[in-house]
Parts: C-alpha cells; sequence; structure tokens
C-alpha cells in the first residue's frame, strides 16, 4: 500500500535537457566534406640522376600562366579559361602515332582515339604529356581553374571511353568500384581507361 | 450531459513520452557526426572552386595546411596546427604527423593545401617543394564545389 505512495520521478524534463544538448550540437556541427583536386608530387631526383630524356615538342603541351593571370598555350596563343578543355581534348586525343608499349606489347596506335590524327600534334594519349608553368605572382584561383579545366579534359575523354566499352561512364564505374573493393571485374575496367588515358600533367617549377 | 461529460474526461492527450526518444537520437546523430574543429583558423580563407573534384576519404590520414593573408599584414601565411609558421617548418610538420601514424600508413598519408583564392602560386610552390624533400607526394589542393569562373575576379 505504501507503494503506491511513492512518486514517479518526473521524466518530462528529460526533453528538455536532450533538446539543449541537441541544439548544441547542432551549432557546433560542420557538415562538410573535403573535396578537392588531388595530385601525386613527382619524385626528387638525386643530383647524380642522368638526364631525363628528351621528349618530342609535338607530344607536350605546354600552358603558361602569366602573372597577370593570362593563360597562353604552346607559347604561341592567348586563349580563354573556357576555351582550355576543349584545346587539351585536341591535343591529348589526336593519336597521330604510335603510344608507348603497353604490357610488353608492340607499340601501337591509338584505335580508340577520335581526333584528327595530326602529324603535328600528339602521338598517343600515353605520350602526350600536359605541361603545367605559372608565374609566382599567378593567383591561386587561376591556377585551380587551370587544373580544374585540365583534370576535366581527361574526364571527359575516360567518360566518353567507357560509355564506348561498357555503355556507362567512367565516373559511375569509379563510384561503384569504390563501395565494392572486392569487385575484380570492374577494378579492371576502371584500371583499362586509366592506362588508355593516363593522366599525365606535370607541374612545372615557375618561372621568376 | 453527464454522458457527454464521462466522454469528454476519457479522451487521452497525446503522450509525449516518446519525445525524449525521437530528441535522443536526433542528439546521438549529431554527436556522431560531429567532428570538432581540431585548429583555430589564424589566416583568412576562402577557397577557390573547381568541379573536377574529389571526396578526400579516410580523415585520419589527411593533414592540413592553411595558406592565407593574416589582417595587416603583406603576404601569404601559412598556418600548421595553430600556428603560423615559416615555409622551412614544412618538413618538421610532416615528421610529426608521421609519429603519429603506423609505418605501413606512411605511403598512405596525404597532405591537403588549403589556400586562399587570391594567394600566390609561389607560396604554394614552396610548399610543394618542402613536401618534394621529405617525400610526401600526395597532396589535394582543397576547393569548393563550384564554377570555376568565380575564382577569377575581373
Amino acid at each position: 500500500m505504501a507503494r503506491r505512495d511513492l512518486p514517479e520521478i518526473n521524466a518530462g524534463s528529460m526533453a528538455d535537457i536532450a533538446f539543449l544538448l541537441l541544439i548544441f550540437f547542432l551549432v557546433t556541427t560542420t557538415m562538410d566534406v573535403d573535396t578537392g583536386i588531388s595530385r601525386k608530387l613527382p619524385e626528387k631526383q638525386p643530383p647524380d640522376a642522368p638526364e631525363p630524356p628528351k621528349l618530342k615538342e609535338k607530344n607536350v603541351f605546354i600552358v603558361t600562366v602569366n602573372r597577370n593571370n593570362d593563360i597562353l598555350i604552346e607559347g604561341e596563343h592567348f586563349i580563354q579559361v573556357d576555351k582550355l578543355r576543349e584545346e587539351a581534348i585536341k591535343f591529348i586525343d589526336n593519336g597521330g602515332g604510335l603510344g608507348n608499349p603497353i604490357d610488353g606489347a608492340e607499340p601501337a596506335e591509338c584505335d580508340w582515339c577520335e581526333g584528327s590524327k595530326d602529324p603535328e600534334s600528339s602521338d598517343h594519349p600515353n605520350k602526350a604529356i600536359i605541361s603545367l608553368e605559372s608565374d609566382r605572382g599567378t593567383s591561386y584561383g587561376t591556377y585551380i581553374a587551370v587544373q580544374n579545366e585540365l583534370v576535366g579534359a581527361y574526364t571527359v575523354l575516360r567518360n566518353r571511353l567507357a560509355m564506348k566499352l561498357y555503355g556507362r561512364s567512367y565516373d559511375d564505374l569509379l563510384k561503384d568500384s569504390e563501395n565494392d573493393l572486392s569487385n575484380e571485374s570492374l577494378k579492371a575496367k576502371v584500371e583499362n581507361i586509366k592506362t588508355k588515358y593516363p593522366q599525365i600533367i606535370s607541374e612545372a617549377e615557375p618561372f621568376k | 450531459m453527464s454522458k457527454f461529460k464521462k466522454k469528454k474526461k476519457g479522451t487521452p492527450g497525446i503522450s509525449t513520452a516518446s519525445l525524449p526518444d525521437i530528441v535522443f537520437m536526433l542528439l546521438f546523430f549529431f554527436m556522431v557526426s560531429t567532428v570538432m574543429r581540431e585548429t583555430e583558423l589564424k589566416v583568412k580563407q576562402s577557397l577557390p572552386f573547381a568541379t573536377e573534384v574529389k571526396k578526400l576519404e579516410r580523415k585520419s590520414l589527411v593533414s592540413y595546411i592553411y595558406v592565407g593573408k593574416v589582417d595587416g599584414q603583406n603576404g601569404d601565411k601559412i598556418q600548421l596546427n595553430d600556428r603560423l609558421a615559416d615555409v622551412n617548418d614544412v618538413k618538421y610538420f610532416v615528421f610529426a604527423e608521421r609519429e603519429t601514424h603506423p609505418e605501413e600508413e606512411i605511403p598512405l598519408l596525404t597532405t591537403s593545401i588549403k589556400a586562399d583564392i587570391e594567394s600566390s602560386v609561389g607560396t604554394i610552390t614552396d610548399i610543394k617543394e618542402e613536401l618534394r624533400n621529405v617525400d610526401a607526394l600526395k597532396i589535394n589542393y582543397s576547393t569548393r564545389k563550384g564554377d570555376i569562373s568565380r575564382n577569377m575576379k575581373k
């Protein structure tokens, strides 16, 4: 009988306490996901390293950004940043000659390229090198914009090839293979596209 | 009349007993997903925009270098952890970062450069050179998702 008189603890204010905490965490949370353009820096060469092999001029696409944030390609003509992607694609996808041998096979032509096969431009996507030169005074924003367009050119080409070979875009394949690491066939597909259009962007040291 | 009154008394109010449960659920969600800011920014930052961005996976493997301007001072400043630093300090920063990771993770360590949109490329190059010297080759230029035309001020 005495039990009946025992008052229960009022839990009504529990919600208030929880709300208080909830609001605290709501306010302090930053949901931003870090995104960015990933790059791998070249290894430092020892001072006694042999001279790197000379590259044919036609296989190098030189993009220069000066201190006024003007973009110059091939040392010849100025260009707006929104045209850069197009020019880079034209250069990479040219396929005017024989490429570097893949897996010890004979050097072969690029049979997946759709470029104009101009003998004056790059031989093969795996020989095509994009060299990005910049001035110390270039603004970082422009620099990133240029980098973005160059990466974008590769993305367009890879997507196109993946669409042709597998009927879906490269971005799609990549996302799926990241979510399903054990899937070997997906991985092989991604690798295949990557070797067909390897991303070769060199960031030259800035001129003073 | 008496019948009516009886009925009204019998209608139960909506129970709010489950309210704490719901609130707690939300609370736990936010508690788990919250990342407390580790460092306080001393440099002013607005990151550049890019469209071809990749997400940075495995945050524990990423260390950050901040670049930007400081109020009332000329030139770009570099911030490592909680203080402003010199370019030469970058290598010690990388070494310190490596100390905190097991050896097999060291090649996976990524350095994310969070630089202000108006900083100059020279500063970034100096940092990259330092990173090359100590073989920290994986880098990431931190950007926001957005149209690149916003990077350029006319």
